[in-house]
């Protein structure tokens, strides 16, 4: 299980990109952060998720 | 006036109101932009809803200045994961930086704030700390690199006003850097009151997000915080500290 935005998911074997299209974010206005590192927009594609991974998708949102 | 710039880490401004965009709809946050006339706009950061669509940032303008936050960091490296964070969005190097330890008062910590200034400004942001206002620590803010001081008036979202008024003037007495007050500006009188001590800026969020009409209380603030800046401009007349000046002819009516 990928442990994502603090969800335990099932998207192990899965790359980045394909679990984002599983959702309904924009991959333009979110940034990774992957395994404690911010993972760079080229390398969605590449990087598959695996059990025990940490996966934070981040956003802007209204604040002060 | 025409030539009178707000200028934050070599950028120019006009407009001396920065908008915040918490706490209201973000069909709301166009037309506050501009009624309020303003360029710089600050954004929290935060674990997106991946089931939601809607995105802040299809609300705001092209051109505005996004200033993101680091609301919700407890320590420096906290603020500094956040602003990388933010920075990797792609929307430009500024960062607000806000500490806190203290969740009831939400006032913020100005010994990590001061670390994370010196962090993040040696990596190129725009470093604009959000801080309680002593003295010291501002002077060690400008030694860490920082664009801005962000001195707060009162506990954020309590719009109680300068409460910390005395101390916000020796930072814009004492300090080479534009000082722009931040949190706790209840009303535009207020805003107009710190413009006037020589305040560069003002940061509103709260007294917009809890006005009745938010659009129009976005205007009723740029339209003080114009007035402000002028009379800081002009010079603010003097105040006597006893007795009177008769503004009138010092004659009796019909006498000598």
């Amino acid at each position: 299980m990928v442990m994502i935005n603090g969800t335990s998911m099932d998207a192990a074997g899965r790359s980045v990109s394909e679990y984002l299209r599983t959702t309904a974010c924009n991959p333009q206005r979110i940034v990774i952060e992957y395994n404690g590192q911010i993972l760079p927009k080229e390398s969605y594609d590449s990087t598959i998720l695996a059990d025990d991974d940490h996966v934070e998708i981040i956003s802007f949102m209204g604040g002060g | 006036m025409n030539n009178d710039k707000l200028v934050i880490g070599g950028h120019e401004f006009d407009s001396r109101f920065i908008l915040g965009s918490g706490k209201y709809s973000m069909k709301l946050i166009e037309a506050a932009i501009r009624d309020a006339g303003a360029q710089i706009i600050t954004l929290s950061v935060r674990r997106t809803n991946t089931q939601e669509k809607e995105n802040i940032l299809d609300y705001i303008p092209e051109g505005v200045t996004l200033l993101p936050n680091t609301s919700g960091a407890r320590t420096a490296e906290e603020a500094v994961r956040i602003a990388r964070l933010a920075r990797a969005l792609g929307c430009g190097d500024f960062v607000k930086i806000e500490i806190m330890r203290d969740t009831k008062y939400l006032l913020p910590d100005n010994q990590e704030t001061i670390r994370a200034t010196k962090i993040l400004a040696n990596e190129g942001f725009v470093v604009m700390p959000y801080m309680y206002p002593d003295l010291n620590a501002a002077r060690d803010l400008v030694n860490a690199g920082a664009a801005t001081i962000m001195p707060l008036a009162s506990p954020i979202g309590s719009n109680k006003g300068l409460a910390t008024k005395d101390f916000i003037q020796i930072l814009i007495d004492e300090i080479d850097l534009p000082i722009i007050v931040d949190a706790g500006i209840g009303k535009p009188s207020q805003a107009c009151e710190a413009m006037e001590m020589g305040a560069a800026a003002i940061m509103a969020n709260t007294a917009l997000a809890t006005a009745g009409d938010l659009p129009m209380m976005a205007s009723a603030f740029r339209q003080a915080i114009e007035a402000g800046r002028k009379a800081y401009l002009a010079g603010l007349g003097r105040v006597l500290t006893r007795g009177a000046s008769a503004s009138d002819p010092l004659t009796g009516f019909l006498r000598d």
